[in-house]
């Protein structure tokens, strides 16, 4: 069965570790949580999963073949994708038009591109969003926006970065639904970076603990939940676990 | 009336068919190309043949329009190009005050080409004659090349939002132009949409030159000069990047220079510019961001 893998992942800034040697395997279908204190380095291990960043050790491998330093629409096109902190859509460009570019960077003709974006649209239950500018959406529609623009193409393989910052909990109630259908319905692997622990641990089939760019602990939220290194990593910050709209609703 | 209404659109064509060119590129590279005038002027003397004197032989302008319009076009788009692969290509990671400057220079190399073969001396020459003959409309009497003007403008314009909205290079072109970098991230062949944006704004500057030529009858090597400056700040009012705001800009500078021309008190006249200037230094202190701000993202990942 394929995998997308960190292996050993190490990257330095200028002397600072911001990694230290992390694996992290994604599997297909599956959900995986990254979690961890502000500056653990969770965008960090996201950015060098998809080309962004590349590791000063170590390497990233899509079934068990290594991926080099190819670039990141390169790894889009192996179907690894993305989205990132706050969206970034192109917020002058309609929502149908931010879902076709992505189609036409992978290589769809325009008009692939739009069967694709309005069938994505409608999975998601956002179609009425078409024609409206990405800059006027509120909040928890760019991020769905966002998450439907790394889904073209049909990736096997989408990381999350921080989806449910500044929801309320119903929204990421909402949000945790959707990328349970991801996983389970389209057999998309996800890795999700969230703050919202509780979300996480209602979501995730398996969770990776960083801290200080190392990982501290990993397993099944249930394990997580007990386990005293995360407590003390958290330390202070203890209501974070408290499941708030992580339950599944869907 | 109507004159002051004619002649304010077809002098804001020019500046906003400018202007667009040089938003073009600007949205997709960063790049303030200060080569477009020369661009406009090149285009011009490419139809003559060189030569020192005043009467210039126009060898290509004899032939009938439909011939000679994509030609100009073709050789601005061509040119533009050219500029891209040979210059502005190796200058795609510096910073835009390089790149501008790189601009200057390659302007400068521009009209000193055309200063060799055919010197500074203005050449009168005859482009489409036939479109100064006037027509009589609501009463007014306009010469048939300002309605021309107006109407292809009004053509081009609706074409390139058509091929901006339609296409799927003009849907590249658009994400680029919004964060290139994101677009580039996403897959957009960048290569192909910069080309795109050159080839474009050169023949923009093609369609000026023919606008402009038979217009005034002369060919200056300082044409382009005048033209894009008027551009460049059409651009900067329209909020640089911004292609409504380009063309709405241009066309309300062409309205702002006319109306003052008329209603300025005689003395006043003379200093027209100046009046214009200033109104550009008002607006700009009104909101400095441009009419229609571009979302120029400059975050990186």
């Amino acid at each position: 069965m394929g995998q997308l893998s960190a292996e050993n992942i190490s990257v330095a800034f200028a002397g600072l570790k911001a990694l230290s040697s992390v694996s992290l395997d994604i599997r297909p279908g599956q959900i995986s949580g990254l979690i961890g204190p502000n500056g653990a380095g969770k965008t960090t291990l996201v950015n060098v999963l998809t080309g962004f960043q590349a590791p000063t050790e170590g390497s990233v491998t899509l079934d068990g073949a290594s991926l080099g330093r190819l670039k990141p629409h390169q790894l889009r096109r192996r179907g690894i994708a993305r989205t990132f902190q706050g969206g970034r859509l192109f917020r002058d460009l309609p929502v149908i038009d931010n879902l076709e570019v992505t189609g036409v960077g992978l290589g769809m003709s325009r008009r692939a591109a739009v069967a694709e974006a309005e069938g994505m649209l409608d999975w998601m239950g956002i179609a009425p969003l078409a024609e409206r500018l990405a800059g006027t959406l509120p909040y928890t529609d760019e991020r769905r926006v966002a998450i439907g623009r790394a889904l073209m193409g049909r990736p096997a393989y989408i990381l999350l970065d921080e989806p449910a910052a500044g929801m309320s909990a119903p929204e990421a109630a909402d949000l945790s639904a959707l990328v349970h259908r991801i996983a389970k319905t389209l057999g998309t692997g996800v890795l999700i970076i969230e703050h919202n622990v509780g979300l996480v641990l209602g979501l995730c089939d398996h969770i990776v603990v960083l801290d200080s760019g190392a990982v501290i602990e990993e397993g099944a939220p249930a394990a997580i939940r007990q386990s005293e290194k995360v407590r003390h990593a958290y330390m202070g910050t203890a209501a974070d676990m408290a499941p708030t709209g992580g339950e599944v609703r869907a | 009336m109507l004159q002051i209404i004619f002649d304010s659109l077809s002098l804001g064509s020019l500046y906003a068919l400018g202007a667009l060119g040089i938003a073009l590129i600007f949205g997709v590279m960063r790049l303030v190309n200060f080569a477009h005038g020369d661009v406009i002027a090149f285009c011009i003397f490419a139809l003559l043949w060189p030569s020192t004197d005043a009467m210039a032989i126009v060898f290509a302008g004899q032939l009938p329009w439909y011939l000679l319009v994509p030609l100009v076009l073709i050789v601005g788009a061509g040119l533009s190009v050219l500029c891209e692969i040979t210059v502005f290509r190796h200058f795609r990671r510096a910073n835009p005050a390089t790149m501008m400057i790189a601009s200057f220079a390659l302007g400068f190399v521009i009209r000193y080409f055309l200063l060799m073969l055919f010197t500074s001396r203005p050449k009168s020459i005859s482009l489409l004659p036939m479109l100064s003959q006037p027509v009589e409309i609501f009463g007014a009497r306009l010469p048939l090349l300002q309605l021309i003007t107006i109407v292809a403008t009004v053509f081009i314009l609706i074409g390139l939002s058509l091929f901006l909205r339609r296409t799927r290079f003009g849907l590249e072109m658009r994400a680029a132009a919004e964060n290139f970098s994101m677009a580039r991230m996403l897959g957009v062949r960048a290569n192909r949409v910069i080309m795109g944006a050159f080839a474009l704004s050169g023949a923009l500057a093609g369609a000026i030159a023919l606008i402009f030529g038979s217009q005034t009858g002369t060919a200056d090597i300082q044409m382009g000069a005048s033209i894009m400056l008027m551009a460049f700040i059409a651009t900067v009012i329209g909020g640089l990047g911004s292609l409504a705001g380009a063309v709405l800009a241009g066309f309300l500078l062409g309205a702002a220079s006319v109306v003052m021309q008329v209603m300025l008190p005689v003395d006043a006249r003379p200093f027209r510019d100046a009046f214009v200037y200033g109104a550009v230094i008002l607006v700009l202190l009104l909101r400095p961001q441009g009419l229609i701000a571009a979302r120029g993202t400059k975050e990186r990942v």
